[in-house]
């Protein structure tokens, strides 16, 4: 079905599209190895987020803590923002948002559209130092409600009940789920029900790898872990630098005419990479990854155009995914 | 056995400095010993007196977690890449 009787309601519910193209070739006779994509990109504010966003504004519903014409504070650096902007504008809330500085100016633009006020966190520490400004200014504002993504078990929640059904229903046959690692609510929430469901099934995870001043910490003691995170969810873990993100990004585009945003570019790098390693194998893999959001809101970063090496010195000191 | 390491900046008072050092070693255990034999202190910032890796640091092999992988028993090869950052969060 295709009609819904609000934007809200026409959350989830995403295509998985096979990628024939990129699927990397097998030797005759051996298991087929197949990549499949999950356009999150195709909810309502365009990401992944839509999903946490109304599960976590719902959860708060739910349990009296939010009230109409309440203040929502959260910590994001933009596609959780953007998401609850407009949950909160159709729900009737007002949405302040702490945002490191050296976010894609798309995502400013796109939330100050929305309504959302935004308070500048600084580009050193990245998103460290957005969740820790954010915890400090709702010890100032008691009355405000920080639905805070990191800690909030709604956001895993909204996958375990959407996003992994979804993906076991279009995907019986999946071996593989592959997905970002930020907050970490879609690989625990997707990645604790497939593991359910999905025997031997392998919940890889891939982190953006920054420049140097994202990781500008004074000392280690600072470093941040998200509340969410269970590491026993997942089967590895990849670091995947600017570089490959932006080659995967393109070859993206180029070979199956998907147009995404740099944190799918770092997925497909690490989705790649264990497709190939089924295929040295001789092993069958149904490898699904997860397309957080398209490229709209990072044309302006420089990404798309020029040579690799003049987008990865463009994106240097950006938060790219 | 060469093995590159690239180092954060947060632990460069440790390496003169240095973005990336070599060391050797066959497990990641070992790798860090050997380090810190030539950069004293830099293996205590990054392993606890419990002896596990450091919660807040992660050490990643050829782009992998170690943590995935038999934190620090991970087996090295000659030409691995090791680097190590503080954990940051993403969202």
């Amino acid at each position: 079905m295709a009609r819904y009787e609000s934007l809200l309601d026409a959350c989830g519910g995403t295509p998985l599209v096979g990628l024939p193209r990129l699927s990397p070739t097998v030797p005759e006779g051996a298991p087929p190895v197949r990549l499949w994509a999950k356009l999150e990109d195709r909810n309502p504010t365009g990401s992944v987020k839509d999903r946490a966003a109304l599960f976590m504004v719902r959860a708060a519903e739910e349990a009296g803590r939010l009230r109409p014409g309440d203040t929502i504070l959260e910590p994001t650096s933009g596609n959780t923002g953007i998401a609850l902007a407009m949950v909160a504008k159709l729900r009737g809330y007002r949405l302040v948002c702490v945002m490191p500085e050296n976010v894609s100016a798309e995502r400013v633009q796109l939330l100050r559209m929305y309504g959302a006020e935004i308070i500048f966190s600084p580009a050193a520490g990245g998103s460290n130092q957005a969740v820790a400004n954010a915890k400090q200014l709702a010890a100032e504002h008691p009355d405000w409600v920080m639905l805070y993504q990191y800690g909030n078990e709604a956001n895993a929640r909204a996958h375990y009940e959407t996003t992994g059904p979804e993906l076991l229903r279009d995907l019986p046959t999946i071996t593989h789920f592959v997905a970002g690692l930020g907050t970490t609510g879609t690989l625990m929430g997707t990645g604790r029900y497939l593991r359910e469901k999905v025997e031997a099934v392998e919940i890889i995870a891939a982190e953006p790898r920054y420049g140097e001043l994202v990781y500008g910490l004074r000392n280690i003691d600072e470093g941040y872990v998200p509340e969410l995170y269970d590491p026993s969810v997942l089967t590895r873990r990849f670091s995947v630098g600017t570089r490959d993100a932006v080659l995967r990004t393109r070859q993206l585009v180029e070979v199956e005419g998907l147009f995404v945003g740099l944190s799918t570019g770092a997925v497909l790098h690490a989705a790649l990479a264990v497709a190939h390693e089924a295929v040295k194998a001789g092993r069958r893999a149904d490898v699904a990854f997860l397309v957080a959001d398209a490229g709209w809101k990072y044309l302006s970063t420089g990404a798309y155009g020029g040579t690799l090496s003049d987008a990865e010195e463009a994106l240097e000191g950006q938060l790219w995914a | 056995m060469a093995i590159e390491v690239r180092i954060p900046t947060i632990l460069r008072s440790h390496t003169g400095g240095a973005k990336v050092v070599e060391g050797s070693g066959d497990t990641l255990n070992d790798l860090l010993t050997d380090l810190d034999a030539r950069h004293p202190g830099l293996r205590g910032r990054l392993v606890t007196a419990e002896g596990g890796l450091h919660r807040f640091v992660n050490v990643y092999v050829n782009d992998e977690d170690v943590r995935f992988l038999g934190a620090l028993d991970t087996k090295l090869n000659d030409g691995d890449t090791v680097t190590i950052l503080p954990a940051v969060a993403g969202g």
